[in-house]
């Protein structure tokens, strides 16, 4: 994982609510067992026909929003089964970033996870920048360490994450090596608290 | 002021805490299965690290384990999970449930019928369904893959202290209804994000009433509204259930644990961020009719229309939905015809719920081009079933009788649903595709599904109650 502080790209509407992870990446291609190789079976139900052809209806299919990096959706985005497949899909696909008036626990946590950046903001924010990338795509700027998003076009948004979180993907660490310091605390728990250990 | 539970096994939990970052938490119990591992057992490998402790740490395969034949898996791929999980069970000496044990099944039906699940543990497994485990007492929820990694390799885990809810059932159920309604009608009146941030504790008189498979039912959608755990404080029918179980404290020292398991419970006056109060008399049998779990209507009633809903961007859900599912605006939920039944999944495989479709169809024959599967939830449900009769009474009516695993609830494996018909499922979503491409699935409680498999529709199972006592 590598460190992440500022990101400028291009980013793309899919104005759709309660998008679940079923969605993200279908059961049928959950069957791998690499972490890589998911992003072309991204909203596979949405992106395909039946015969294989690209669905032209579908929003990333537009020509003009391929080699899009953020993903702006609307409410409840990522819900369903916890499956981490879901942000590899994205990641592979070439997305960095995720905007969304709100997020499913787990799936917010897996982005983190991965390095991917969920950005909740208000939903009349969201709904101008989905209005705005449902014309054309547009260039979207985020500064992780101020914690806004810009468009250049004046749109300016605050937006909240966790200091933990924000401290480990700017420095792009290892959450186990981190936990891994902390081995004498773990140990001293599994002797002195732990009801398996002393009832 | 009392505490909650969930505040309880919180702090109880808390290994190490500290300004601005998340509770490094203990973890008694890692559930494993095949699909969300392979990848936390590589990245151990590549850093070579252990499992920190095998000993609380336990797999089986469940999701695309065949149920018919299960030794012929044509499936390369999904062969390869399984011997992938089987190989990394043995070099981390981790305790594996594999399709030949008598203790295979699905993840969150075993861990409770092995007594590994209990009361005050924190119990995590990379699945989503894991908040079944709640039903114990115990804080479970599900995690991704990096997690699985990191708990494989520390017994912890970074968790954020979630708010807490109580959401309070008072009064008593009608007859035909069943945990399984309970559940839908919450999802149906609160959303499918009201928990969103939240662990719920189910309390109140129904859910006291209620045996340990019912509260695992409940606990088991938590997640569908939006909640990573509900959980119920334990009380003496979960002591009872977990008596003499396999991995369960036993003798002397089980009797240590109820002890303090007791101490457990919320306190009466405990303090809540949220509480909700429910009656159990206005929950009728639930059906869903959308794609997703809070598109759900009282089997008497209608599917809601475009006057009943404010904004935009419920109006094209709606629209969305009906679309998918080939269903009109203002239609009967009774209109509505199925091809397939499902009676499985972790959240409707357990005994009481064969049980339960056995008792609507006995003597009774399914309807003529309706397909219908039982799929126990483990191997002991199986056998069990079997020495309860069931299988007969079931296969007599025309149900297949199959192999545990997660089938048709994801249809990881063979059991698939075809595009474009219905299919009435004891599962816990109805997401698009989830059955299959372009498969509908309706949620459903175990009876009202094996009601519709011999009508061939949805049927309001509390007017055949009266029809058969007169
Ligand atoms: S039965 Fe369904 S919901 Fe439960 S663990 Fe299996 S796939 Fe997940």
């Amino acid at each position: 994982m590598s460190g992440f502080k500022e990101f400028t790209g291009k980013a793309v509407a899919m104005d759709r609510a309660n998008v679940d992870t079923d969605q993200i990446i279908p059961k049928q291609f959950l069957k791998r067992i690499e972490k890589t190789g998911f992003g072309k079976y991204l909203f596979f139900d949405w992106r395909y026909n039946a015969d294989g052809s690209e669905n032209e209806q579908f929003e990333l299919n537009r020509p003009e929003n391929k080699g899009a990096s953020i993903l702006i959706a609307n409410e409840n985005f990522g819900c369903g089964s916890s499956r981490e497949h879901a942000p590899w899909a994205l990641l592979d696909y070439g997305f960095k970033v995720i905007i969304a008036p709100s997020f499913a626990d787990i799936f917010y946590q897996n982005c983190l996870k991965n390095g991917m950046l969920p950005i909740p903001l208000k939903q009349e924010q969201v709904d101008y920048l989905l209005e705005k990338g449902k014309k054309q795509p547009f260039v979207v700027h985020i500064n992780l360490e101020e914690q806004k998003v810009t468009d250049g076009d004046g749109f300016e948004a605050e937006f909240e994450i966790h200091a933990y979180w924000k401290k480990m993907l700017i420095n792009g660490w290892d959450e186990i090596e981190i936990t891994l310091q902390l081995k004498d605390k773990i140990e001293e728990f599994e002797k002195t608290k732990d009801p398996y250990t002393i009832l | 002021m009392g505490k909650s539970i969930i505040d309880k096994i919180w702090e109880k939990h808390v290994v190490h805490r500290e300004e601005g970052k998340p509770d490094l938490l203990y973890i008694d119990l890692h559930l494993v299965h095949e699909v969300t591992s392979p990848q936390a057992f590589s990245g151990l490998r590549m850093k070579n690290r252990k499992v920190r402790r095998p000993d609380k740490t336990f797999a089986t395969m469940d999701h695309n384990v065949p149920t018919i034949n299960r030794h012929i898996i044509n499936d390369e791929i999904a062969l390869n999970q399984m011997t992938t999980l089987e190989k990394n069970c043995a070099e981390f000496g981790v305790e594996l449930a594999g399709i030949d044990s008598p203790y295979q099944g699905i993840v969150h039906v075993i861990g409770p019928e092995l007594g590994l699940t209990q009361p005050g543990k924190t119990i995590v497994c990379g699945d989503s369904h894991t908040s079944t485990h709640g039903a114990f007492g115990a804080l479970a929820f599900g995690i991704g893959t990096s997690e699985v990694e990191h708990v494989l390799a520390t017994q912890t885990i970074w968790q954020n202290k979630p708010k807490t809810l109580k959401l309070e059932i008072n009064g008593k159920l009608g007859p035909g209804v069943s945990a399984k309604d309970v559940i839908l009608y919450i999802l149906a009146k609160y959303g499918v994000n009201f928990g969103t941030g939240y662990v719920i504790e189910y309390a109140g008189e129904v859910v006291r009433n209620m045996s340990m498979e019912e509260r695992m039912t409940i606990c088991n959608m938590s997640i569908e509204g939006g909640a990573r755990a509900g959980l119920v404080s334990p009380d003496e029918t979960t002591f009872e259930y977990l008596r003499g179980r396999k991995y369960a404290p036993q003798g002397e020292k089980f009797d240590k644990f109820v002890e303090y398991w007791k101490t457990l419970a919320s306190d009466e006056d405990a303090e809540y961020d949220k509480v909700i109060t429910l009656n159990g008399e206005d929950i009728a049998p639930m059906v869903s009719w959308g794609t997703n779990p809070s598109m759900t209507s009282p089997v008497d009633s209608t599917i809601p229309t475009m006057e009943d809903y404010k904004t935009e961007i419920e109006k094209s859900s709606l629209k969305r939905a009906l679309e998918y599912m080939g269903l009109k605006e203002g239609q009967k939920i009774e209109d509505i015809k199925i091809q397939h039944v499902f009676i499985g999944s972790c959240t409707n495989s357990r005994i009481e719920d064969i049980r339960a479709a056995a008792k609507v169809v006995k003597g009774k024959k399914v309807h003529p081009g309706v397909r219908a599967l039982v799929v126990p939830g483990s191997q002991q449900v199986k056998k069990q079933a079997e020495e309860e009769g069931l299988d007969k009474i079931l296969t007599e009516a025309g149900f297949e009788w199959r192999e545990s695993g997660c089938s048709m609830c994801l249809s990881m494996n063979a059991d698939v649903v075809p595009s474009g018909e219905h299919c009435a499922s004891t599962s816990n979503r109805n997401f698009e595709g989830r059955q299959g491409a372009g498969a509908r699935t309706h949620l459903v409680s175990p009876a009202m599904a094996a009601a519709a498999a011999i009508f061939g529709h949805f049927v309001d199972i509390r007017k055949l109650t009266t029809v058969e006592s007169v």
